[in-house]
């Protein structure tokens, strides 16, 4: 039962997740198949990079808010030099990911360095990133280079009839690259380590810096990335993409069962809690009438109950003597 | 053993911090093998000592050896791999990492960088099982299980890092005897397979039964460095503490003179009882009464504290107050019916360290008269002058953070607090945990002197001597039950064992 215990959010996000999908399966006919499940993956494909580094951040114990703004100023240093400058997109994606990483470093540093709340350091942040998008264009840029038209048509075909795409592939692999980095790596445990306890972590003699520093690099690196998957979903670049995305991927964590106040959660939960909201997202288009308002609604309604249960459960801490 | 090469030498160290000289030419030497007490006052610099050792601090002159040859610390890492390692006094360990991971996070046996899970548990239940004669089920989270627990987890931690210097500090403070006992026994085990030990303390008794030498401090100086089985408990006494002896003679007697003249039921507690937290226990306190609530740590104790403030809501029963008749629901109505709760978390739940002592004492005060009723600069100065002069709290500058005061001058400040609200009843929630033994023997004195004054007290302590010495009535909670509650004519130490004990 103890060890039930640290499970029990991502068991219940897990569980959400069938119950939502089943009940959607039996109300409206077409949605129990492979391909719906498998648009989840498509549809949402940047929601889940995003998520993933924000996971990072928020189990050190952090928050970072400029990651929608990083996912706009990407599309748009994208569409800007693919388009504009004619540059080839094996210069731009790597530059822009640099971009994105050196950008979360600058926060990470500052925030450790300077010891200023991650929330009002990431708050900078997400304006800044915001605000350099129109220094590029104020209006959209289309893209129609032949490279990110493929990327956006491929599809990766499964058994069944159903289709990956491209972004949906990325998004797995970069789950599955952070299970393994969270859980596998040094790096992984020390980020739990410090949303335990960043006084223990100092005093235990483990590299609080490099990994406080690094857990923002991630989470910019990872913002970039998914700009870079948003552009080939959308074909375009605008300062306008993206907004108030940071709170959708927050939601995301939360749903996925990791706890705001660091140290304890799984980068599986946040891969169902993407997976909660996108099966949401398909209920309301399966029933056709609803607005998509009604999204907003129920994920609000998740969040209140998730974080009730987690405060539920931190408090019943059992003490279990030898 | 003083023929052989000390392990660690510390020699003429000096630490200053703005305003403050905490270290002043301290030496100190480690033999290998010993268990090696270091002592003092709150204050006294034992804490600053270990944090200079760790690598926390940086030490302004002075030279630290590592078997004969000079080491620098300026992080932990250093101190780590100059082979020293410490146990804090709050256990220092990720509560949200399993057991075995708060052992080897950092040094986590890994293949081809990837971290082998199995074996380190594996390592870790042997670690535990081996060394600490501990049985663990080492992959749930360290949160599950008592501080005493992981306390030992924290030395298997160190232990593990192939540590020369074990440094534990004040580790007894919140275990019971058979914890206590068991840490003993681990610590002569280690003792024997050649580990050095310094070992920070407060309890006579217990450096008595461990140590082999002792080093005293006093002030941020260095008292002296004694054998342990040649010095007697007065000398030690005397040289950590420097004077007010009498005050440790003159406390036994206080509690015996007159008390005859309690006055009437203040409060009243029929069948108060949370869940989890204690049963319900019938308890009443009458005007001008100490009454001393004893047991082992986890009997409730706190838990009986916070429903009678209205800190916790009860799932039994109620508290009454006759003299008015209402109850208490709240810790804001409890304010108002003039009760205060100085809580046993004095970091956490009472000061707060960037304000000044003048201001700390304020603020109790400050909430009771409302926002917009501020008292004048004047009369607060006026106020904290007059209670840091009663209650004797060094540095007697109302100005200083207060965060920059030792343990036990927190305290005072904490006391201070509330006795301006002027309470009818005082809930003192191990009021002297961790501080020295003058400023304890002080703060037992103002409770006795107060209550003669007609003010009611709780007083709750883990030190039996120091509930006896104070207290009119003692009510004893084992279990989170109450069991017994005995008067005057029956307190005596081996009366209030046995019905700990359950005898």
């Amino acid at each position: 039962m103890p060890l039930n215990r640290k499970y029990i959010p991502i068991v219940v996000t897990i569980l959400l997740f069938i119950v939502m999908f089943t009940a959607g399966s039996f109300r409206y006919t077409g949605f129990f198949s492979l391909q719906v499940l498998m648009n989840l993956l498509v549809d949402n494909a940047f929601l889940l990079i995003t998520a993933v580094g924000m996971s990072f951040v928020i189990l050190s114990g952090g928050i970072d808010l400029s990651v929608g703004s990083v996912i706009a100023l990407s599309t748009m240093v994208s569409a800007s030099l693919v388009q504009q400058q004619g540059w080839p997109p094996a210069v731009v994606i790597p530059l822009v990911l640099l971009m994105g990483a050196v950008f979360g470093t600058a926060m990470g540093a500052i925030i450790h360095y300077f010891s200023i709340q991650p929330f009002i350091v990431t708050l900078a942040g997400m304006f800044l990133a915001r605000g350099l998008c129109y220094v590029i264009s104020i209006d959209t840029i289309t893209i129609d280079n032949t490279f990110y038209t493929a990327m956006a048509q491929t599809r990766i075909p499964l058994p069944g009839g159903s289709f990956l795409s491209i972004s949906a592939v990325i998004a797995i692999l970069v789950v599955a690259v952070a299970i393994f980095t969270a859980h596998y790596t040094r790096f992984g445990r020390n980020v739990y380590a410090l949303g335990g306890s960043e006084q223990s972590a100092l005093l235990m003699g483990l590299p609080v810096a490099r990994t406080k520093v690094l857990v923002y690099t991630l989470s910019g690196l990872c913002s970039a990335l998914a700009g870079v998957v948003f552009t080939f979903y959308m074909l375009s670049g605008y300062g306008l993409h993206a907004v108030g995305f940071e709170l959708d991927t927050i939601a995301a964590v939360v749903i996925g069962g990791t706890l705001l106040t660091g140290g304890v959660g799984y980068v599986l939960g946040t891969f169902f809690g993407v997976l909660i909201q996108g099966v949401i997202q398909t209920i309301i288009s399966f029933e056709g009438t609803l607005s998509s308002w009604w999204t907003k609604i129920v994920i609000g309604l998740l969040l209140f109950i998730f974080i009730l249960l987690q405060r539920v459960l931190s408090s019943r801490r059992l003490t279990l003597k030898e | 053993m003083s023929t052989q090469q000390p392990i660690l030498q510390m020699t003429r160290i000096h630490k200053r911090f703005p305003g403050v000289k905490a270290l002043t030419d301290v030496s100190l030497r480690l033999f290998p093998g010993e268990v090696h007490a270091l002592m003092g006052e709150n204050g006294a610099g034992k804490s600053t000592l270990i944090k200079v050792l760790t690598g926390v601090y940086s030490i302004d002159e002075g030279l630290v050896e590592m078997e004969g040859t000079a080491i620098s610390m300026r992080s932990p890492q250093e101190s780590q791999a100059a082979g020293i390692s410490t146990v804090y006094q709050e256990v220092n360990l990720c509560p949200n990492l399993t057991v075995a991971e708060n052992i080897f996070i950092g040094r986590e046996p890994r293949r081809f960088g990837c971290i082998q899970w199995k074996q380190m548990n594996l390592r870790a239940a042997e670690l535990l099982r081996e060394r600490m004669n501990l049985h663990i089920d080492v992959t749930l989270p360290l949160q599950s299980y008592s501080v005493a627990v992981q306390q030992l987890v924290a030395i298997a931690r160190a232990l593990n890092i192939s540590a020369k210097v074990l440094i534990l500090d004040e580790p007894t403070s919140s275990l019971d005897q058979n914890e206590v006992d068991q840490l003993f026994r681990i610590m002569r085990k280690l003792q024997q397979e050649g580990l050095s030990i310094l070992f920070v303390t407060h309890f006579l008794d217990q450096m008595y039964e461990i140590s082999d030498r002792v080093t005293i401090l006093r002030g941020g100086e260095l008292v002296g460095e004694y054998m342990a089985n040649e010095l007697s408990r007065l000398d030690l006494v005397l040289k950590m503490i420097g004077k007010e002896l009498h005050l440790l003679d003159e406390l036994p007697t206080l509690a015996a003179q007159d008390k005859n003249s309690l006055g009437d039921e203040l409060l009243r507690a029929e069948g108060l009882g949370r869940r989890g937290g204690i049963e319900p226990f019938d308890l009443a306190i009458r005007k001008g009464e100490v009454v001393g609530l004893a047991g082992l740590l986890g009997s409730g104790r706190t838990e009986a504290a916070r429903l009678l403030f209205g800190a916790d809501k009860p799932d039994f029963g109620q508290v009454i107050l006759p003299s008015t008749g209402g109850g208490v629901h709240s810790p804001r109505e409890a304010i108002g019916r003039r009760i205060a709760f100085c809580s046993e978390n004095r970091k956490t739940e009472g000061i707060i360290g960037d304000l000044t002592v003048r201001e700390n004492i304020i603020l109790a005060l400050q909430a009771k008269d409302g926002m917009f009723k501020t008292i004048p600069r004047k009369r607060q100065e006026e106020l904290a002058g007059e209670y840091i002069r009663m209650l004797n709290i060094n540095p007697p500058s109302p100005d200083q953070l207060i965060k920059n005061l030792s343990g036990g001058n927190q305290q005072k400040v904490l006391l201070a607090r509330w006795l301006l609200t002027e309470p009818e009843l005082f809930i003192l929630d191990e009021p002297t945990r961790g501080i020295d033994i003058g400023a304890k023997a002080e703060i037992q004195k103002l409770v006795l002197t107060l209550s003669r004054q007609g003010m009611s007290f709780l007083f709750i302590s883990s030190e039996l001597e120091e509930v006896l010495r104070v207290s009119d009535r003692i009510a004893i909670l084992r279990d989170r039950r109450k069991v017994k509650e005995i008067s005057e004519k029956d307190m005596s130490q081996q009366q209030i064992m046995q019905a700990i004990a359950g005898g």
